[in-house]
């Protein structure tokens, strides 16, 4: 029998549907369980000793005086891990505790287990490590020139075969930088690891990938991975800072060790050492263009400093070479992107992850450019818009829609913010202004990204996705599982979304992620509605051709509202009665479409899955007097194929615009000599309610074939060019070249 | 040392507690109240507020000891039952306008709001903005949450 079936246009709750967060009355009401509020029965308090030099021998480590103090079960250190003593996402470099020396400030050395988190700090302050102090690598150009790469990636593309000559009517040059960036999210590293009976450990934790966090920890505690259970705990933010482990092992060490369960949690001091952060670059950038501003070749050397392990910098490099010139068409391209090893702290994923550092490059760029050629910033940016059959610089065709032109004209269509109105809360610096506003001077500046979309370079990227069917309490309910972290975006909110449009169910509930149904992947790279999404749909589709096989009928048939239902609208049976009792339940992997390995001496190849475009338009008020800046309005246009849901949607283009805002003008993790000068929330500053202006959003929805719903990645486009954006409204007001960000008082007014 | 306080209107003692030990700490540790979070424990971000005899503070600032003989509501204190129609209308508005990502600084957020509320029946959006800029949030841009506030004055 053949079984066609027609899917229901829309479903209340489903796909399209604002559908409210099954998470979000425990939220408003205190009760939702982040992984700092575990608590069990007999429970310990994990604290780290953490190296205050960014390179030293270490010559002896006396713990002692800290296992004497009364209330401490446990002190460990290197010697103590009983298996694999490095961990790392890609490269396996990163000691779980330092090994003989220490290669960053901060770089774990030793963990207590005590009965008090104070009782845990005093011993670990107990702790005396002798330490023989190195000078420490700090300049990535040194580096570089010592040979302590991480990895370099090529891409050279050229207009002719063979014509190698960079030569334009038009040429504009900069060299740009990029400070250091922290993910800041609110809820810190923590978690729970309770022993388990069979010598295995439970870990509650909060993380972007529950499973490749347990093929670490396995391999670190010496373990097989299914005795290393991970559960997500409730996680308070994310953005990259999640990807590489911080307590989970340390915890599950103590926890072994003392045979309780022990409960760790950062202060927000410690955070900022106990996570990596986005890469600092310096990016030189060549534009040649004809006279009327048509690009014919960009030439780029990128910089990251990947700081003292791996992370993720390999991928870091990847992006920034295959994304460095935008979302253009340029006909040459010659690219260096090169990522190394430093003393500073290590740096690996955050929102945007490559694309945000060469976007800032290469919108400046275009606005040298514009100028250089006369032409308006937004009309040079069309002239080179990429679209629908453009090639990219790794010699990748662009499938799906790329309305780069639609989305800049649309942030510059809208009307412009009023004037300020006089209220002294309006200018820059608020009532912290000490003028009347006489040096303010407002100005407009544009900017768009490209961003790729999901795993890419040949990676066997898959999510998987459990769902059950059966009758509970007299209706039909569904229960989806499966391994993908919800860190606030609202995935949990997707999943049960898509279970309803697909199966024509309303109940429908989303277990808690664990490994016990295969992985998801990770909760990064603007992958999840795609990745876990197509999984649940997959998965649902396999539940639902089961329950429509039983009809034994031929011809169109849906579920709708709990029934299966004919093309002409006719009943043909209710759920309730085709299943009775019997639970029917499909797991599925799925993968998109596969990708390929760069060329490692010409970057060519097609490399990445989707891409992703946003454009946004800043207003600023500057002072250019005291070099402050008020962003008085940010707007953005972003296409998401489909907005799965449409408050979630500008919920992460809101989001993400503002941590762009926050590199533009505030955010930067200060290193002076290897050494973080500014670990606090007094110090590191992000963009308060105060800081932050209304943030028009225009969501366009054009569907790419090849993707689920023809969805598009949403998280990380609005990220990468508010930087920019923000930037150029600055120097449209100054005048001042300002090459770095974030941009400072004394960049404008000295 | 004893602290004993009202908490969320009933009698709440705790024993054992060390001097060094903030109202947050006991709220969340030793009173099964971990609704007030654990952001910076520094004073700068707001999550941790609740109010201590009606005024909003930073449980994080406030040291245990401070707390004896007091009145203490937390967020889970302003909704008078559970489910959603209990809610108070500030954590209703939350939840309609989508303020609510990872959710993190949400209740510190919304016992600011409720304060704000109900010193302000209408404040205006320059009013709002001042009231919360003790209040970070890293998911939304704020942007929600002004819609969420003003949602709340109005219901």
């Amino acid at each position: 029998m053949t079984v066609s079936t027609v899917a229901p246009a829309t479903v209340e709750g489903g796909v399209g549907t604002s559908a409210r967060r099954p998470d979000g009355i425990l939220k408003v009401a205190g009760e939702f369980a982040y992984s700092s509020d575990l608590w069990a029965d007999e429970m310990l308090w994990g604290a780290t000793v953490r190296s205050p030099h960014p390179s030293a021998e270490i010559r002896a480590i006396d713990i002692t005086a800290a296992v004497a103090l009364p209330g401490v079960y446990a002190v460990l250190t290197a010697a103590d891990v009983p298996g694999a003593r490095h961990y790392g996402l890609e490269v396996v470099d990163q000691p779980v505790l330092a090994i003989d020396e220490v290669r960053y400030e901060g770089e774990p050395v030793a963990i207590v287990a005590a009965d008090h988190p104070e009782t845990a700090r005093r011993a670990a302050a107990r702790i005396t490590v002798e330490y023989a102090v190195r000078a420490p690598v700090t300049d990535p150009e040194d580096a570089l020139s010592r040979g302590d790469l991480v990895r370099h990636v090529p891409v050279r593309r050229f207009a002719s075969a063979g014509g190698t000559a960079l030569t334009a009517d038009v040429v504009v040059t900069g060299t740009y930088e990029v400070g250091m960036q922290d993910q800041a999210f609110l809820g810190p590293e923590s978690g729970l690891a309770v022993p388990a009976e069979d010598g295995g450990i439970d870990l509650f934790v909060a993380t972007q990938w529950l499973h490749v966090d347990q093929k670490q920890v396995a391999a670190c505690l010496g373990l097989p991975a299914e005795k290393v259970r991970l559960s997500l705990a409730g996680v308070g933010g994310a953005f990259g800072a999640r990807e590489d482990l911080s307590m989970q092992v340390h915890a599950s060490l103590l926890a072994l060790h003392t045979g309780k369960p022990v409960k760790m949690v950062y202060g927000r001091e410690e955070s900022f050492f106990g996570h990596v952060h986005r890469h600092p670059a310096r990016l030189s950038y060549e534009h040649g263009a004809t006279r009327d501003g048509k690009l014919l070749y960009v030439k780029a050397r990128i910089v990251l400093d990947g700081g003292a392990y791996t992370s993720s910098t390999p991928a870091v490099v990847a992006n920034a070479a295959t994304l460095g010139v935008g979302p253009y068409d340029v006909p040459t391209v010659v690219v260096e992107a090169y990522g190394v090893y430093t003393n500073n702290p290590p740096c690996g994923a955050m929102r945007g992850f490559g694309a945000v550092q060469a976007c800032f490059a290469y919108e400046s760029q275009m606005d040298k450019l514009a100028a250089e050629v006369g032409l308006d910033p937004v009309e040079l940016r069309r002239r080179n818009a990429m679209t629908t059959g453009s090639v990219m610089p790794t010699g990748q065709l662009v499938h799906g829609p790329a309305p780069v032109a639609d989305l800049l004209a649309l942030v510059r269509d809208r009307p412009l913010p009023p004037a300020a109105t006089g209220d002294p809360r309006e200018r820059p610096g608020g009532v912290a202004n000490t003028t009347r506003g006489e040096g303010v001077v407002r100005g407009v500046g544009y900017a768009i990204g490209i961003k790729n979309v999901c795993f890419s370079e040949g990676f066997d990227d898959f999510a998987t996705a459990r769902v059950r069917l059966s009758v509970v309490g007299g209706e039909p309910a569904v229960l989806v599982h499966t391994a993908a972290a919800e860190v606030g975006q609202g995935l949990v909110t997707v999943q049960a979304q898509i279970a309803r449009t697909e199966l024509g169910v309303t109940k429908v509930t989303v277990a808690t992620a664990d490994t016990s149904v295969g992985s998801a992947g990770s909760s990064s790279a603007s992958r999840q509605t795609y990745m876990t999404g197509g999984a649940v749909r997959a998965a649902c589709q396999a539940v639902k051709a089961t329950v429509l096989a039983r009809v034994g009928r031929a011809g169109e048939l849906a579920l709708v509202d709990g029934k299966v239902v004919a093309s002409d609208g006719a009943v043909v049976a209710s759920l309730v009665d085709l299943l009775g009792n019997d639970v029917v339940e499909e797991t599925v992997e799925w993968r998109h479409k596969p990708t390929r390995p760069l060329d490692p001496v010409t970057g060519q190849g097609d490399a990445h899955v989707q891409y992703a475009f946003a454009a946004h338009r800043a207003v600023v008020d500057v002072d250019t007097e005291l070099g402050l800046v008020r962003v008085v309005e940010i707007a953005t246009a972003q296409d998401v194929g489909k907005a799965v849901n449409p408050q979630a949607v500008v919920g992460q283009i809101q989001g993400g615009t503002a941590q762009g805002l926050g590199l533009a003008v505030m955010e930067e993790v200060q290193v002076v000599d290897g050494v973080i000068r500014n670990p606090s929330f007094t110090d590191y500053l992000i963009p308060t309610i105060l800081d932050m202006p209304p943030m028009a959003v225009d969501v366009l929805e054009m569907g790419d074939p090849d993707a689920p719903y023809g969805l598009r990645g949403v998280g990380e486009p609005p990220t990468i060019s508010s930087t920019p954006a923000v930037v150029a409204a600055i120097r449209a007001a100054t005048g001042r070249p300002l090459t770095r960000v974030p941009v400072r008082p004394e960049h404008i007014a000295l | 040392m004893r602290v004993t306080c009202v908490v969320n209107g009933e009698t709440r003692e705790a024993d054992d507690v060390w001097p060094g030990e903030s109202l947050l700490f006991v709220l969340r540790e030793r009173l099964g109240l971990p609704g007030a979070k654990n952001a910076c424990e520094q004073g700068e971000c707001g999550s941790c507020t609740v109010y201590l005899d009606g005024q909003p503070v930073c449980a994080c600032l406030v040291a245990a000891g401070q707390a004896q003989g007091r009145t203490v509501t937390t967020v889970e204190g302003l909704a008078p039952g559970s489910g959603e129609e209990q809610l108070d209308r500030v954590q209703r508005a939350f939840l309609a306008t989508g303020a609510v990502q990872c959710g993190f600084c949400t209740p510190g957020l919304i016992v600011a709001v409720h304060d704000l509320l109900a010193r302000d029946p209408a404040p205006s959006d320059p009013d709002i903005r001042e009231a919360l800029a003790g209040n970070l949030c890293r998911c939304t841009g704020y942007e929600k949450i002004m819609e969420a506030v003003r949602l709340a004055a109005t219901s």
